[in-house]
């Protein structure tokens, strides 16, 4: 930083935006800068304002909901808060343009992606058709779509996520903004996507010279990408700095939770456990026919094979990862051993009793030993039963007595790391971490051989997440519980796994040690799963750059 | 926008966002119901005039003291008339809906959880709702002849199988729900699951869709009357008195507007509370402004 | 295209078959001998027979029901009970009335109804929109009849712009045709208006708290064109849904509005042939509208894919 600083695109000063309903600041007394060609992380958990800020960067708040009561937004010189609707209206994507985190619902699916990139043009005013067009295709070419010509007149459902994403790139950037707000832009993809659009936009970052305010919850990001970190919580700002200053050298304590919170790549020592095999599966698949109702003697359709003939072994007290990208079977594979969807073909033994082709009826005495926690803890938890009954329900199928399964209910819930007095509480009581304890209680409650995680700790934020793994990691060992663990998170798998299974289209492609899978990846699509990963160039339980690995 | 999920208590969507808007109209519409249903409560407990007593040199009277709303061709106390009408027209309103809402029910949490029955039964349904209701209405009464118990049958079967697609819509939605696949790895029996985890996430759109179905059927009551295949003449129901009040519409219309002004204000008021739950009750729609 | 078209057309058949068994189990329904009914009273026991005989009743039902379904699918729709005519004929010579004033019901109800709901949408929670939805509610719960009435009250009795009833078709004279149409029309198309208003002002608003509405503001979208361009196009598919379900409304509202109106069309067939009890004819007459409705639902259908995308079966 010796050369002269450059212009300072975005300036926020002292804003604060607040709810219009009860006037509690979501974002309280915010002030940052950015300056061009530089790109500024905003690091937070759920609820630190870190979206309302980008939303209110942009003149996007609710007006029913939120309204900024102080501060100041100045892009490019210009006032944002003082400008009128349409002054606002014309400084959208052309002096500031916003990526937003899910591309799927980011476009409108009736019209073909070509008109909608092109409407940016016209709505500013700029070009006739023919040349609004050719524009648009360059724009599209300088964000490597293959064949434009035809991207062009597709629509956005006939486009895979990283290609919709791409498209609203070339719509944010194709009026060469100063600033690019990008809101949570990968989360919605997988891995080696999100790699693929974070270097895009760090190329088109280079060529414009755009400032870029990236609101990420993911410090692997952060660290291949971040110029400064602004680190949010409720709200407020923790703290800012450099790159270098935010994640080695943390002042606050918030923030050195946040980064001693990720987990790491590198699995910890573990002596190799494992007692006897308690599930068993051979053969498993599953294809979804296309048959649907009366309509379907017209329309019967070769099956589409979610699931390849899968084999698998769990042991007790072992801890296996399932690691796979989005429409890898690793969830299809999850919801046939649980028998939640029948497998088409297969055997799964559970401790020696075949269950693949038990009749519903015939089941239901093995689903106690058989157990699952769901992603959402806001879907998996019936709102409308309180945390006794909900955790209590599975006992009382078997015939349990009211009292016992309260009872032990209270224990389950303090083994989980909550009180004894929240029995009587609904589950909006609860944040999404504690939901996720109950979640696990309500499993426990059945003293099941089998425990199946779906993505148990996806859905939140990371210093809860490594509690929550804690936790699963603590029962398993204590109770010998195997535990089948689903995850696209190759972080998570490494923290928490003793053996990982790597899934791609429907097949296992490499089973072993999470040590060896992650130093030693035999399969190129494990290697390169591993490449992508971000924050490789960083340990983050050290606080300090890992030299070996090079950055993005 | 996650930050204001996590900020605020459970999705009660409060208040706040709908009361302002057609408050006022659905505190009228409660009020105007109130009265027409306390009328038809107590109306003919209080009121001297007899609906049915034939008084021949009082035709076709004008309204005044004595006859607020006049008197018809037979010199019956169009006041009378209306006010026992309340009584009828209100009576097969509730009852039909009540009727429509049970057995949809049933069938609909039925079709929606047990696919094998689903296509069947929701073929069936679809023939019935491919016959238009007024024509199908008519063509039961005419056939089996009127009285309440067919009026009912006759407003209930094409009515019932709107409950039963709402119903059978929420329970398909939330066969998915990862709560209630939890209770299915729970071992849960499966009337438990429909009862408990299913059952009670139908009440919302039912209450709401029981509110339109109640206005519907005192409308479909007046149609079957006024087209003459409704109740027995002498049964005063609104349909019944305005059916009667055709021939001499050009001379008094009021033999016409009076019932039909209290039979729009019912249907009205009833309409305007359904909206205002469906507002309340549907947050996906109360957060729309 | 062909494809779909020909998978929708095979599944309204069970629904057809679900409405031919209604229509045929309607007659049995009854209480009492269907020869009885379709005699009269007054019929001797040899009239009884001969009817038993002509109508095959002594035949188990199923067989009933086959042999019934064959003559209606071989467009033998019988004869009526009372005039002794062909119901075929019968029905062909009220078709004109009834499908002229659909059509105009349709028309006016579409031009009215879209603009009024966009309209509201755009003014959300505003005077003019709480306006706009109230009337729509009044429109929906004033029963056809009192609109009826109220119309020719006003405007045939009061103001004598239109005749009180009657009706001359447009193609005897076309000025009479309008004079005569108007008010029933406006009669039909109130329900439809409400209907139609609604829920283009529920899809629209719906649409607007979509992400990719928020991505059209980001890219500086003016209101106007996100409301008309973005809002409108996706919610056709619960707009032209609900036109085609409006279609049994309009079916209903047809029978009355006739009869309001003394219109010489199908409703008052089939009011004209319950209070007679003209079993054929009203067998004949449900089956027709069914069939109606179905076809236009099946059109329905077709249009979705035209308005979206997505939708390729």
């Amino acid at each position: 930083m010796t050369a002269p600083a450059p212009a300072e695109v975005l300036r926020i000063e002292g804003l604060t935006v607040s709810l219009k309903a009860t006037g509690q600041p979501t974002v309280a007394d915010l002030s940052l800068a950015v300056r061009a060609g530089e790109t500024l992380c905003v690091v937070g958990e759920s609820g630190s304002g870190k979206s309302v800020t980008s939303l209110a960067v942009m003149g996007l708040l609710d007006p029913a909901a939120l309204a900024v009561t102080a501060g100041r937004i100045t892009v490019d010189g210009e006032d944002v808060l003082a400008a009128s609707p349409e002054q606002l209206r014309r400084m959208r994507a052309t002096r500031m343009s916003m990526v937003f985190q899910e591309p799927m619902t980011a476009l409108n699916p009736v019209e073909t992606v070509g008109a909608q990139v092109e409407e940016v043009l016209k709505v500013h005013g700029i070009g006739d058709a023919a040349a609004r067009r050719r524009q648009v295709l360059e724009m599209f070419a300088s964000v490597h779509l293959p064949n434009p010509e035809r991207i062009h007149a597709s629509y956005p459902h006939q486009l895979s996520g990283g290609q919709r994403q791409r498209i609203v790139i070339s719509m944010a950037l194709i009026l060469r903004p100063k600033l690019l707000i990008a809101d949570e832009p990968t989360t919605a993809l997988d891995v080696t996507t999100q790699r693929q659009i974070l270097l895009l936009i760090r190329e088109l970052q280079e060529r414009f010279g755009t400032a870029v305010l990236f609101i990420t919850h993911d410090f692997g990001v952060v660290s291949e990408i971040a110029d400064r970190i602004v680190v949010m919580n409720r709200g407020r700002m923790v703290e800012i700095g450099s790159r270098d200053d935010v994640l080695a050298r943390p002042s606050q304590s918030y923030t050195r939770m946040l980064v001693a919170s990720v987990p790491s790549l590198v699995p910890p020592e573990r002596a190799p456990g494992g007692g006897s095999e308690v599930l068993t599966v051979a053969g498993l698949a599953k294809s979804y026919g296309q048959t649907r109702g009366l309509g379907g003697i017209l329309r019967r359709k070769a099956g589409v094979a979610a699931l390849h003939p899968t084999d698998m072994r769990l042991a007790r007290g072992e801890i296996l990862g399932i690691v796979g990208e989005s429409g890898s079977g690793k969830t299809t594979l999850a919801r046939c051993i649980m028998r939640l969807v029948p497998p088409s073909s297969g055997s799964i033994r559970l401790d020696g009793t075949e269950i693949a082709g038990l009749s519903n009826a015939a089941l239901r005495p093995h689903r106690r030993r058989l157990q699952i926690v769901f992603q959402d803890p806001f879907r998996s938890l019936n709102a409308r039963m309180r945390v006794r009954d909900l955790i209590a329900e599975g006992p009382l199928n078997f015939g349990v007595s009211r009292e016992a399964a309260y009872a032990r209910a209270g224990e389950l819930l303090e083994r989980v790391g909550l009180s004894r007095e929240m029995l009587g509480r609904f589950p909006h009581q609860f944040s999404g971490g504690q939901r996720q304890r109950i979640a696990i209680a309500r499993a426990l409650a059945l003293e099941p051989d089998v425990l199946v995680a779906d993505e148990s700790v996806s859905a939140l934020d990371v210093s809860v997440q490594s509690q929550v793994l804690a936790l699963l990691r603590g029962i398993c060992d204590e109770s010998g519980v195997g535990i089948l663990f689903i995850t696209h998170d190759l972080r998570v798998a490494a923290q928490i796994c003793d053996r990982i299974a790597v899934m791609r289209r429907g097949e296992v492609v490499e089973t072993g040690t999470a040590a060896a899978v992650l130093a030693a990846p035999t399969h190129p699509y494990t290697r390169e799963l591993i490449a992508a990963a971000p924050g490789r160039g960083w340990n983050f339980a050290e606080f300090r750059a890992e030299p070996q690995a090079a950055a993005l | 926008m996650s930050a204001l999920t996590t900020t605020g208590s459970p999705p009660h969507h409060g208040g706040r966002r709908f009361l302002p808007r057609g408050h006022g109209l659905s505190a009228c519409a409660a009020l105007v119901l109130l009265v027409i249903g306390l009328s038809a409560l107590i109306g003919p407990l209080v009121i001297a005039a007899d609906p049915l007593h034939i008084d021949p040199v009082n035709r076709l009277k004008l309204p005044s003291a004595a006859f607020w709303f006049g008197t018809d061709a037979m010199g019956r106390d169009v006041f009378a008339r209306v006010v026992y009408g309340a009584r009828t027209s209100l009576l097969v309103g509730l009852a039909s809906a009540a009727l429509s809402l049970v057995l949809g029910t049933l069938i609909g949490l039925l079709a929606g959880y047990f696919r094998l029955l689903d296509g069947v039964v929701m073929r069936v349904m679809d023939g019935i709702m491919a016959i238009p209701s007024i024509v199908l209405a008519v063509a039961l009464v005419a056939v089996t002849g009127a009285n309440l118990g067919t009026v009912l049958l006759a407003i209930v079967l094409p009515d019932f199988p709107r409950v039963v697609r709402l119903v059978r819509g929420v329970i398909l939605g939330l066969r998915q729900e990862a709560y209630v696949e939890a209770a299915i790895s729970l071992a849960t029996p499966t009337w438990r699951i429909l009862l408990r985890h299913m059952l009670p996430n139908t009440l919302a759109p039912l209450i709401v869709q029981g509110s339109f179905l109640v206005a519907s059927a005192v409308l479909t009551e007046a149609v079957l009357s006024f087209l003459g295949v409704g109740l027995p003449p002498e049964v005063p129901s609104w349909g019944n008195v305005i059916a009667e009040g055709r021939t001499y519409f050009q001379i008094r219309p009021g033999l016409i507007f009076f019932p039909g002004l209290f039979l729009a204000l019912t249907v009205l008021s009833i309409n305007l509370i359904g909206d205002a739950l469906r507002d309340a009750l549907d947050p996906k729609l109360a957060t729309r402004r | 295209m062909l494809g779909y078209l020909a998978r929708r057309v095979a599944m309204t058949l069970p629904v057809m078959g679900v409405v031919a068994l209604i229509v045929f189990a309607l007659l049995h329904l009854a209480p009492g001998d269907p020869a009885s009914i379709m005699a009269g009273d007054a019929a001797s026991p040899a009239e009884l027979a001969e009817i038993r005989a002509r109508l095959g009743l002594d035949a188990p039902l199923a067989v009933q029901f086959v042999t019934w379904l064959g003559q209606i699918l071989q467009g033998n729709l019988g004869l009526s009970l009372h005039s002794h005519k062909p119901v075929a004929e019968m029905i062909g010579s009220r078709l004109g009335p009834t499908l002229s004033l659909a059509v105009a019901t349709v028309t006016v109800s579409l031009l009215v109804a879209i603009p009024m709901g966009v309209y509201a949408a755009w003014r959300r929670g505003r005077l003019s929109d709480r306006l706009v939805m109230a009337v729509a509610v009044l429109g929906f719960s004033t029963p056809v009849f009192v609109v009826g009435y109220g119309l020719i009250y006003l405007l045939s009795l009061k103001a004598g712009w239109f005749p009180v009833q009657g009706f001359t078709a447009l193609t005897i004279d076309p000025i009479r045709f309008l004079r005569t149409a108007t008010l029933p029309t406006l009669t039909l198309s109130t329900v439809y208006i409400a209907l139609v208003a609604r829920i283009t002002r529920s899809s629209v608003l719906e649409v607007l708290g979509e992400d990719f509405v928020r991505t059209a503001r980001a890219k500086g979208v003016p209101e106007a064109r996100i409301v008309l361009r973005h809002a409108l196009r996706n919610a056709a598919v619960p707009i032209v849904t609900v036109v085609g379900s409006g279609a049994a409304f309009l079916i209903g509202g047809v029978v009355v509005t006739e009869s309001v109106f003394n219109i010489p069309g199908l409703g008052r067939l089939v009011v004209e042939s319950v209070l007679a009890r003209d079993y054929p004819l009203i067998q004949s007459l449900i089956l027709l509208l069914s069939l109606v409705y179905i076809l236009i639902n099946l059109a329905v259908d077709v249009l979705y894919t035209v308005f979206d995308p997505r939708i390729r079966y």
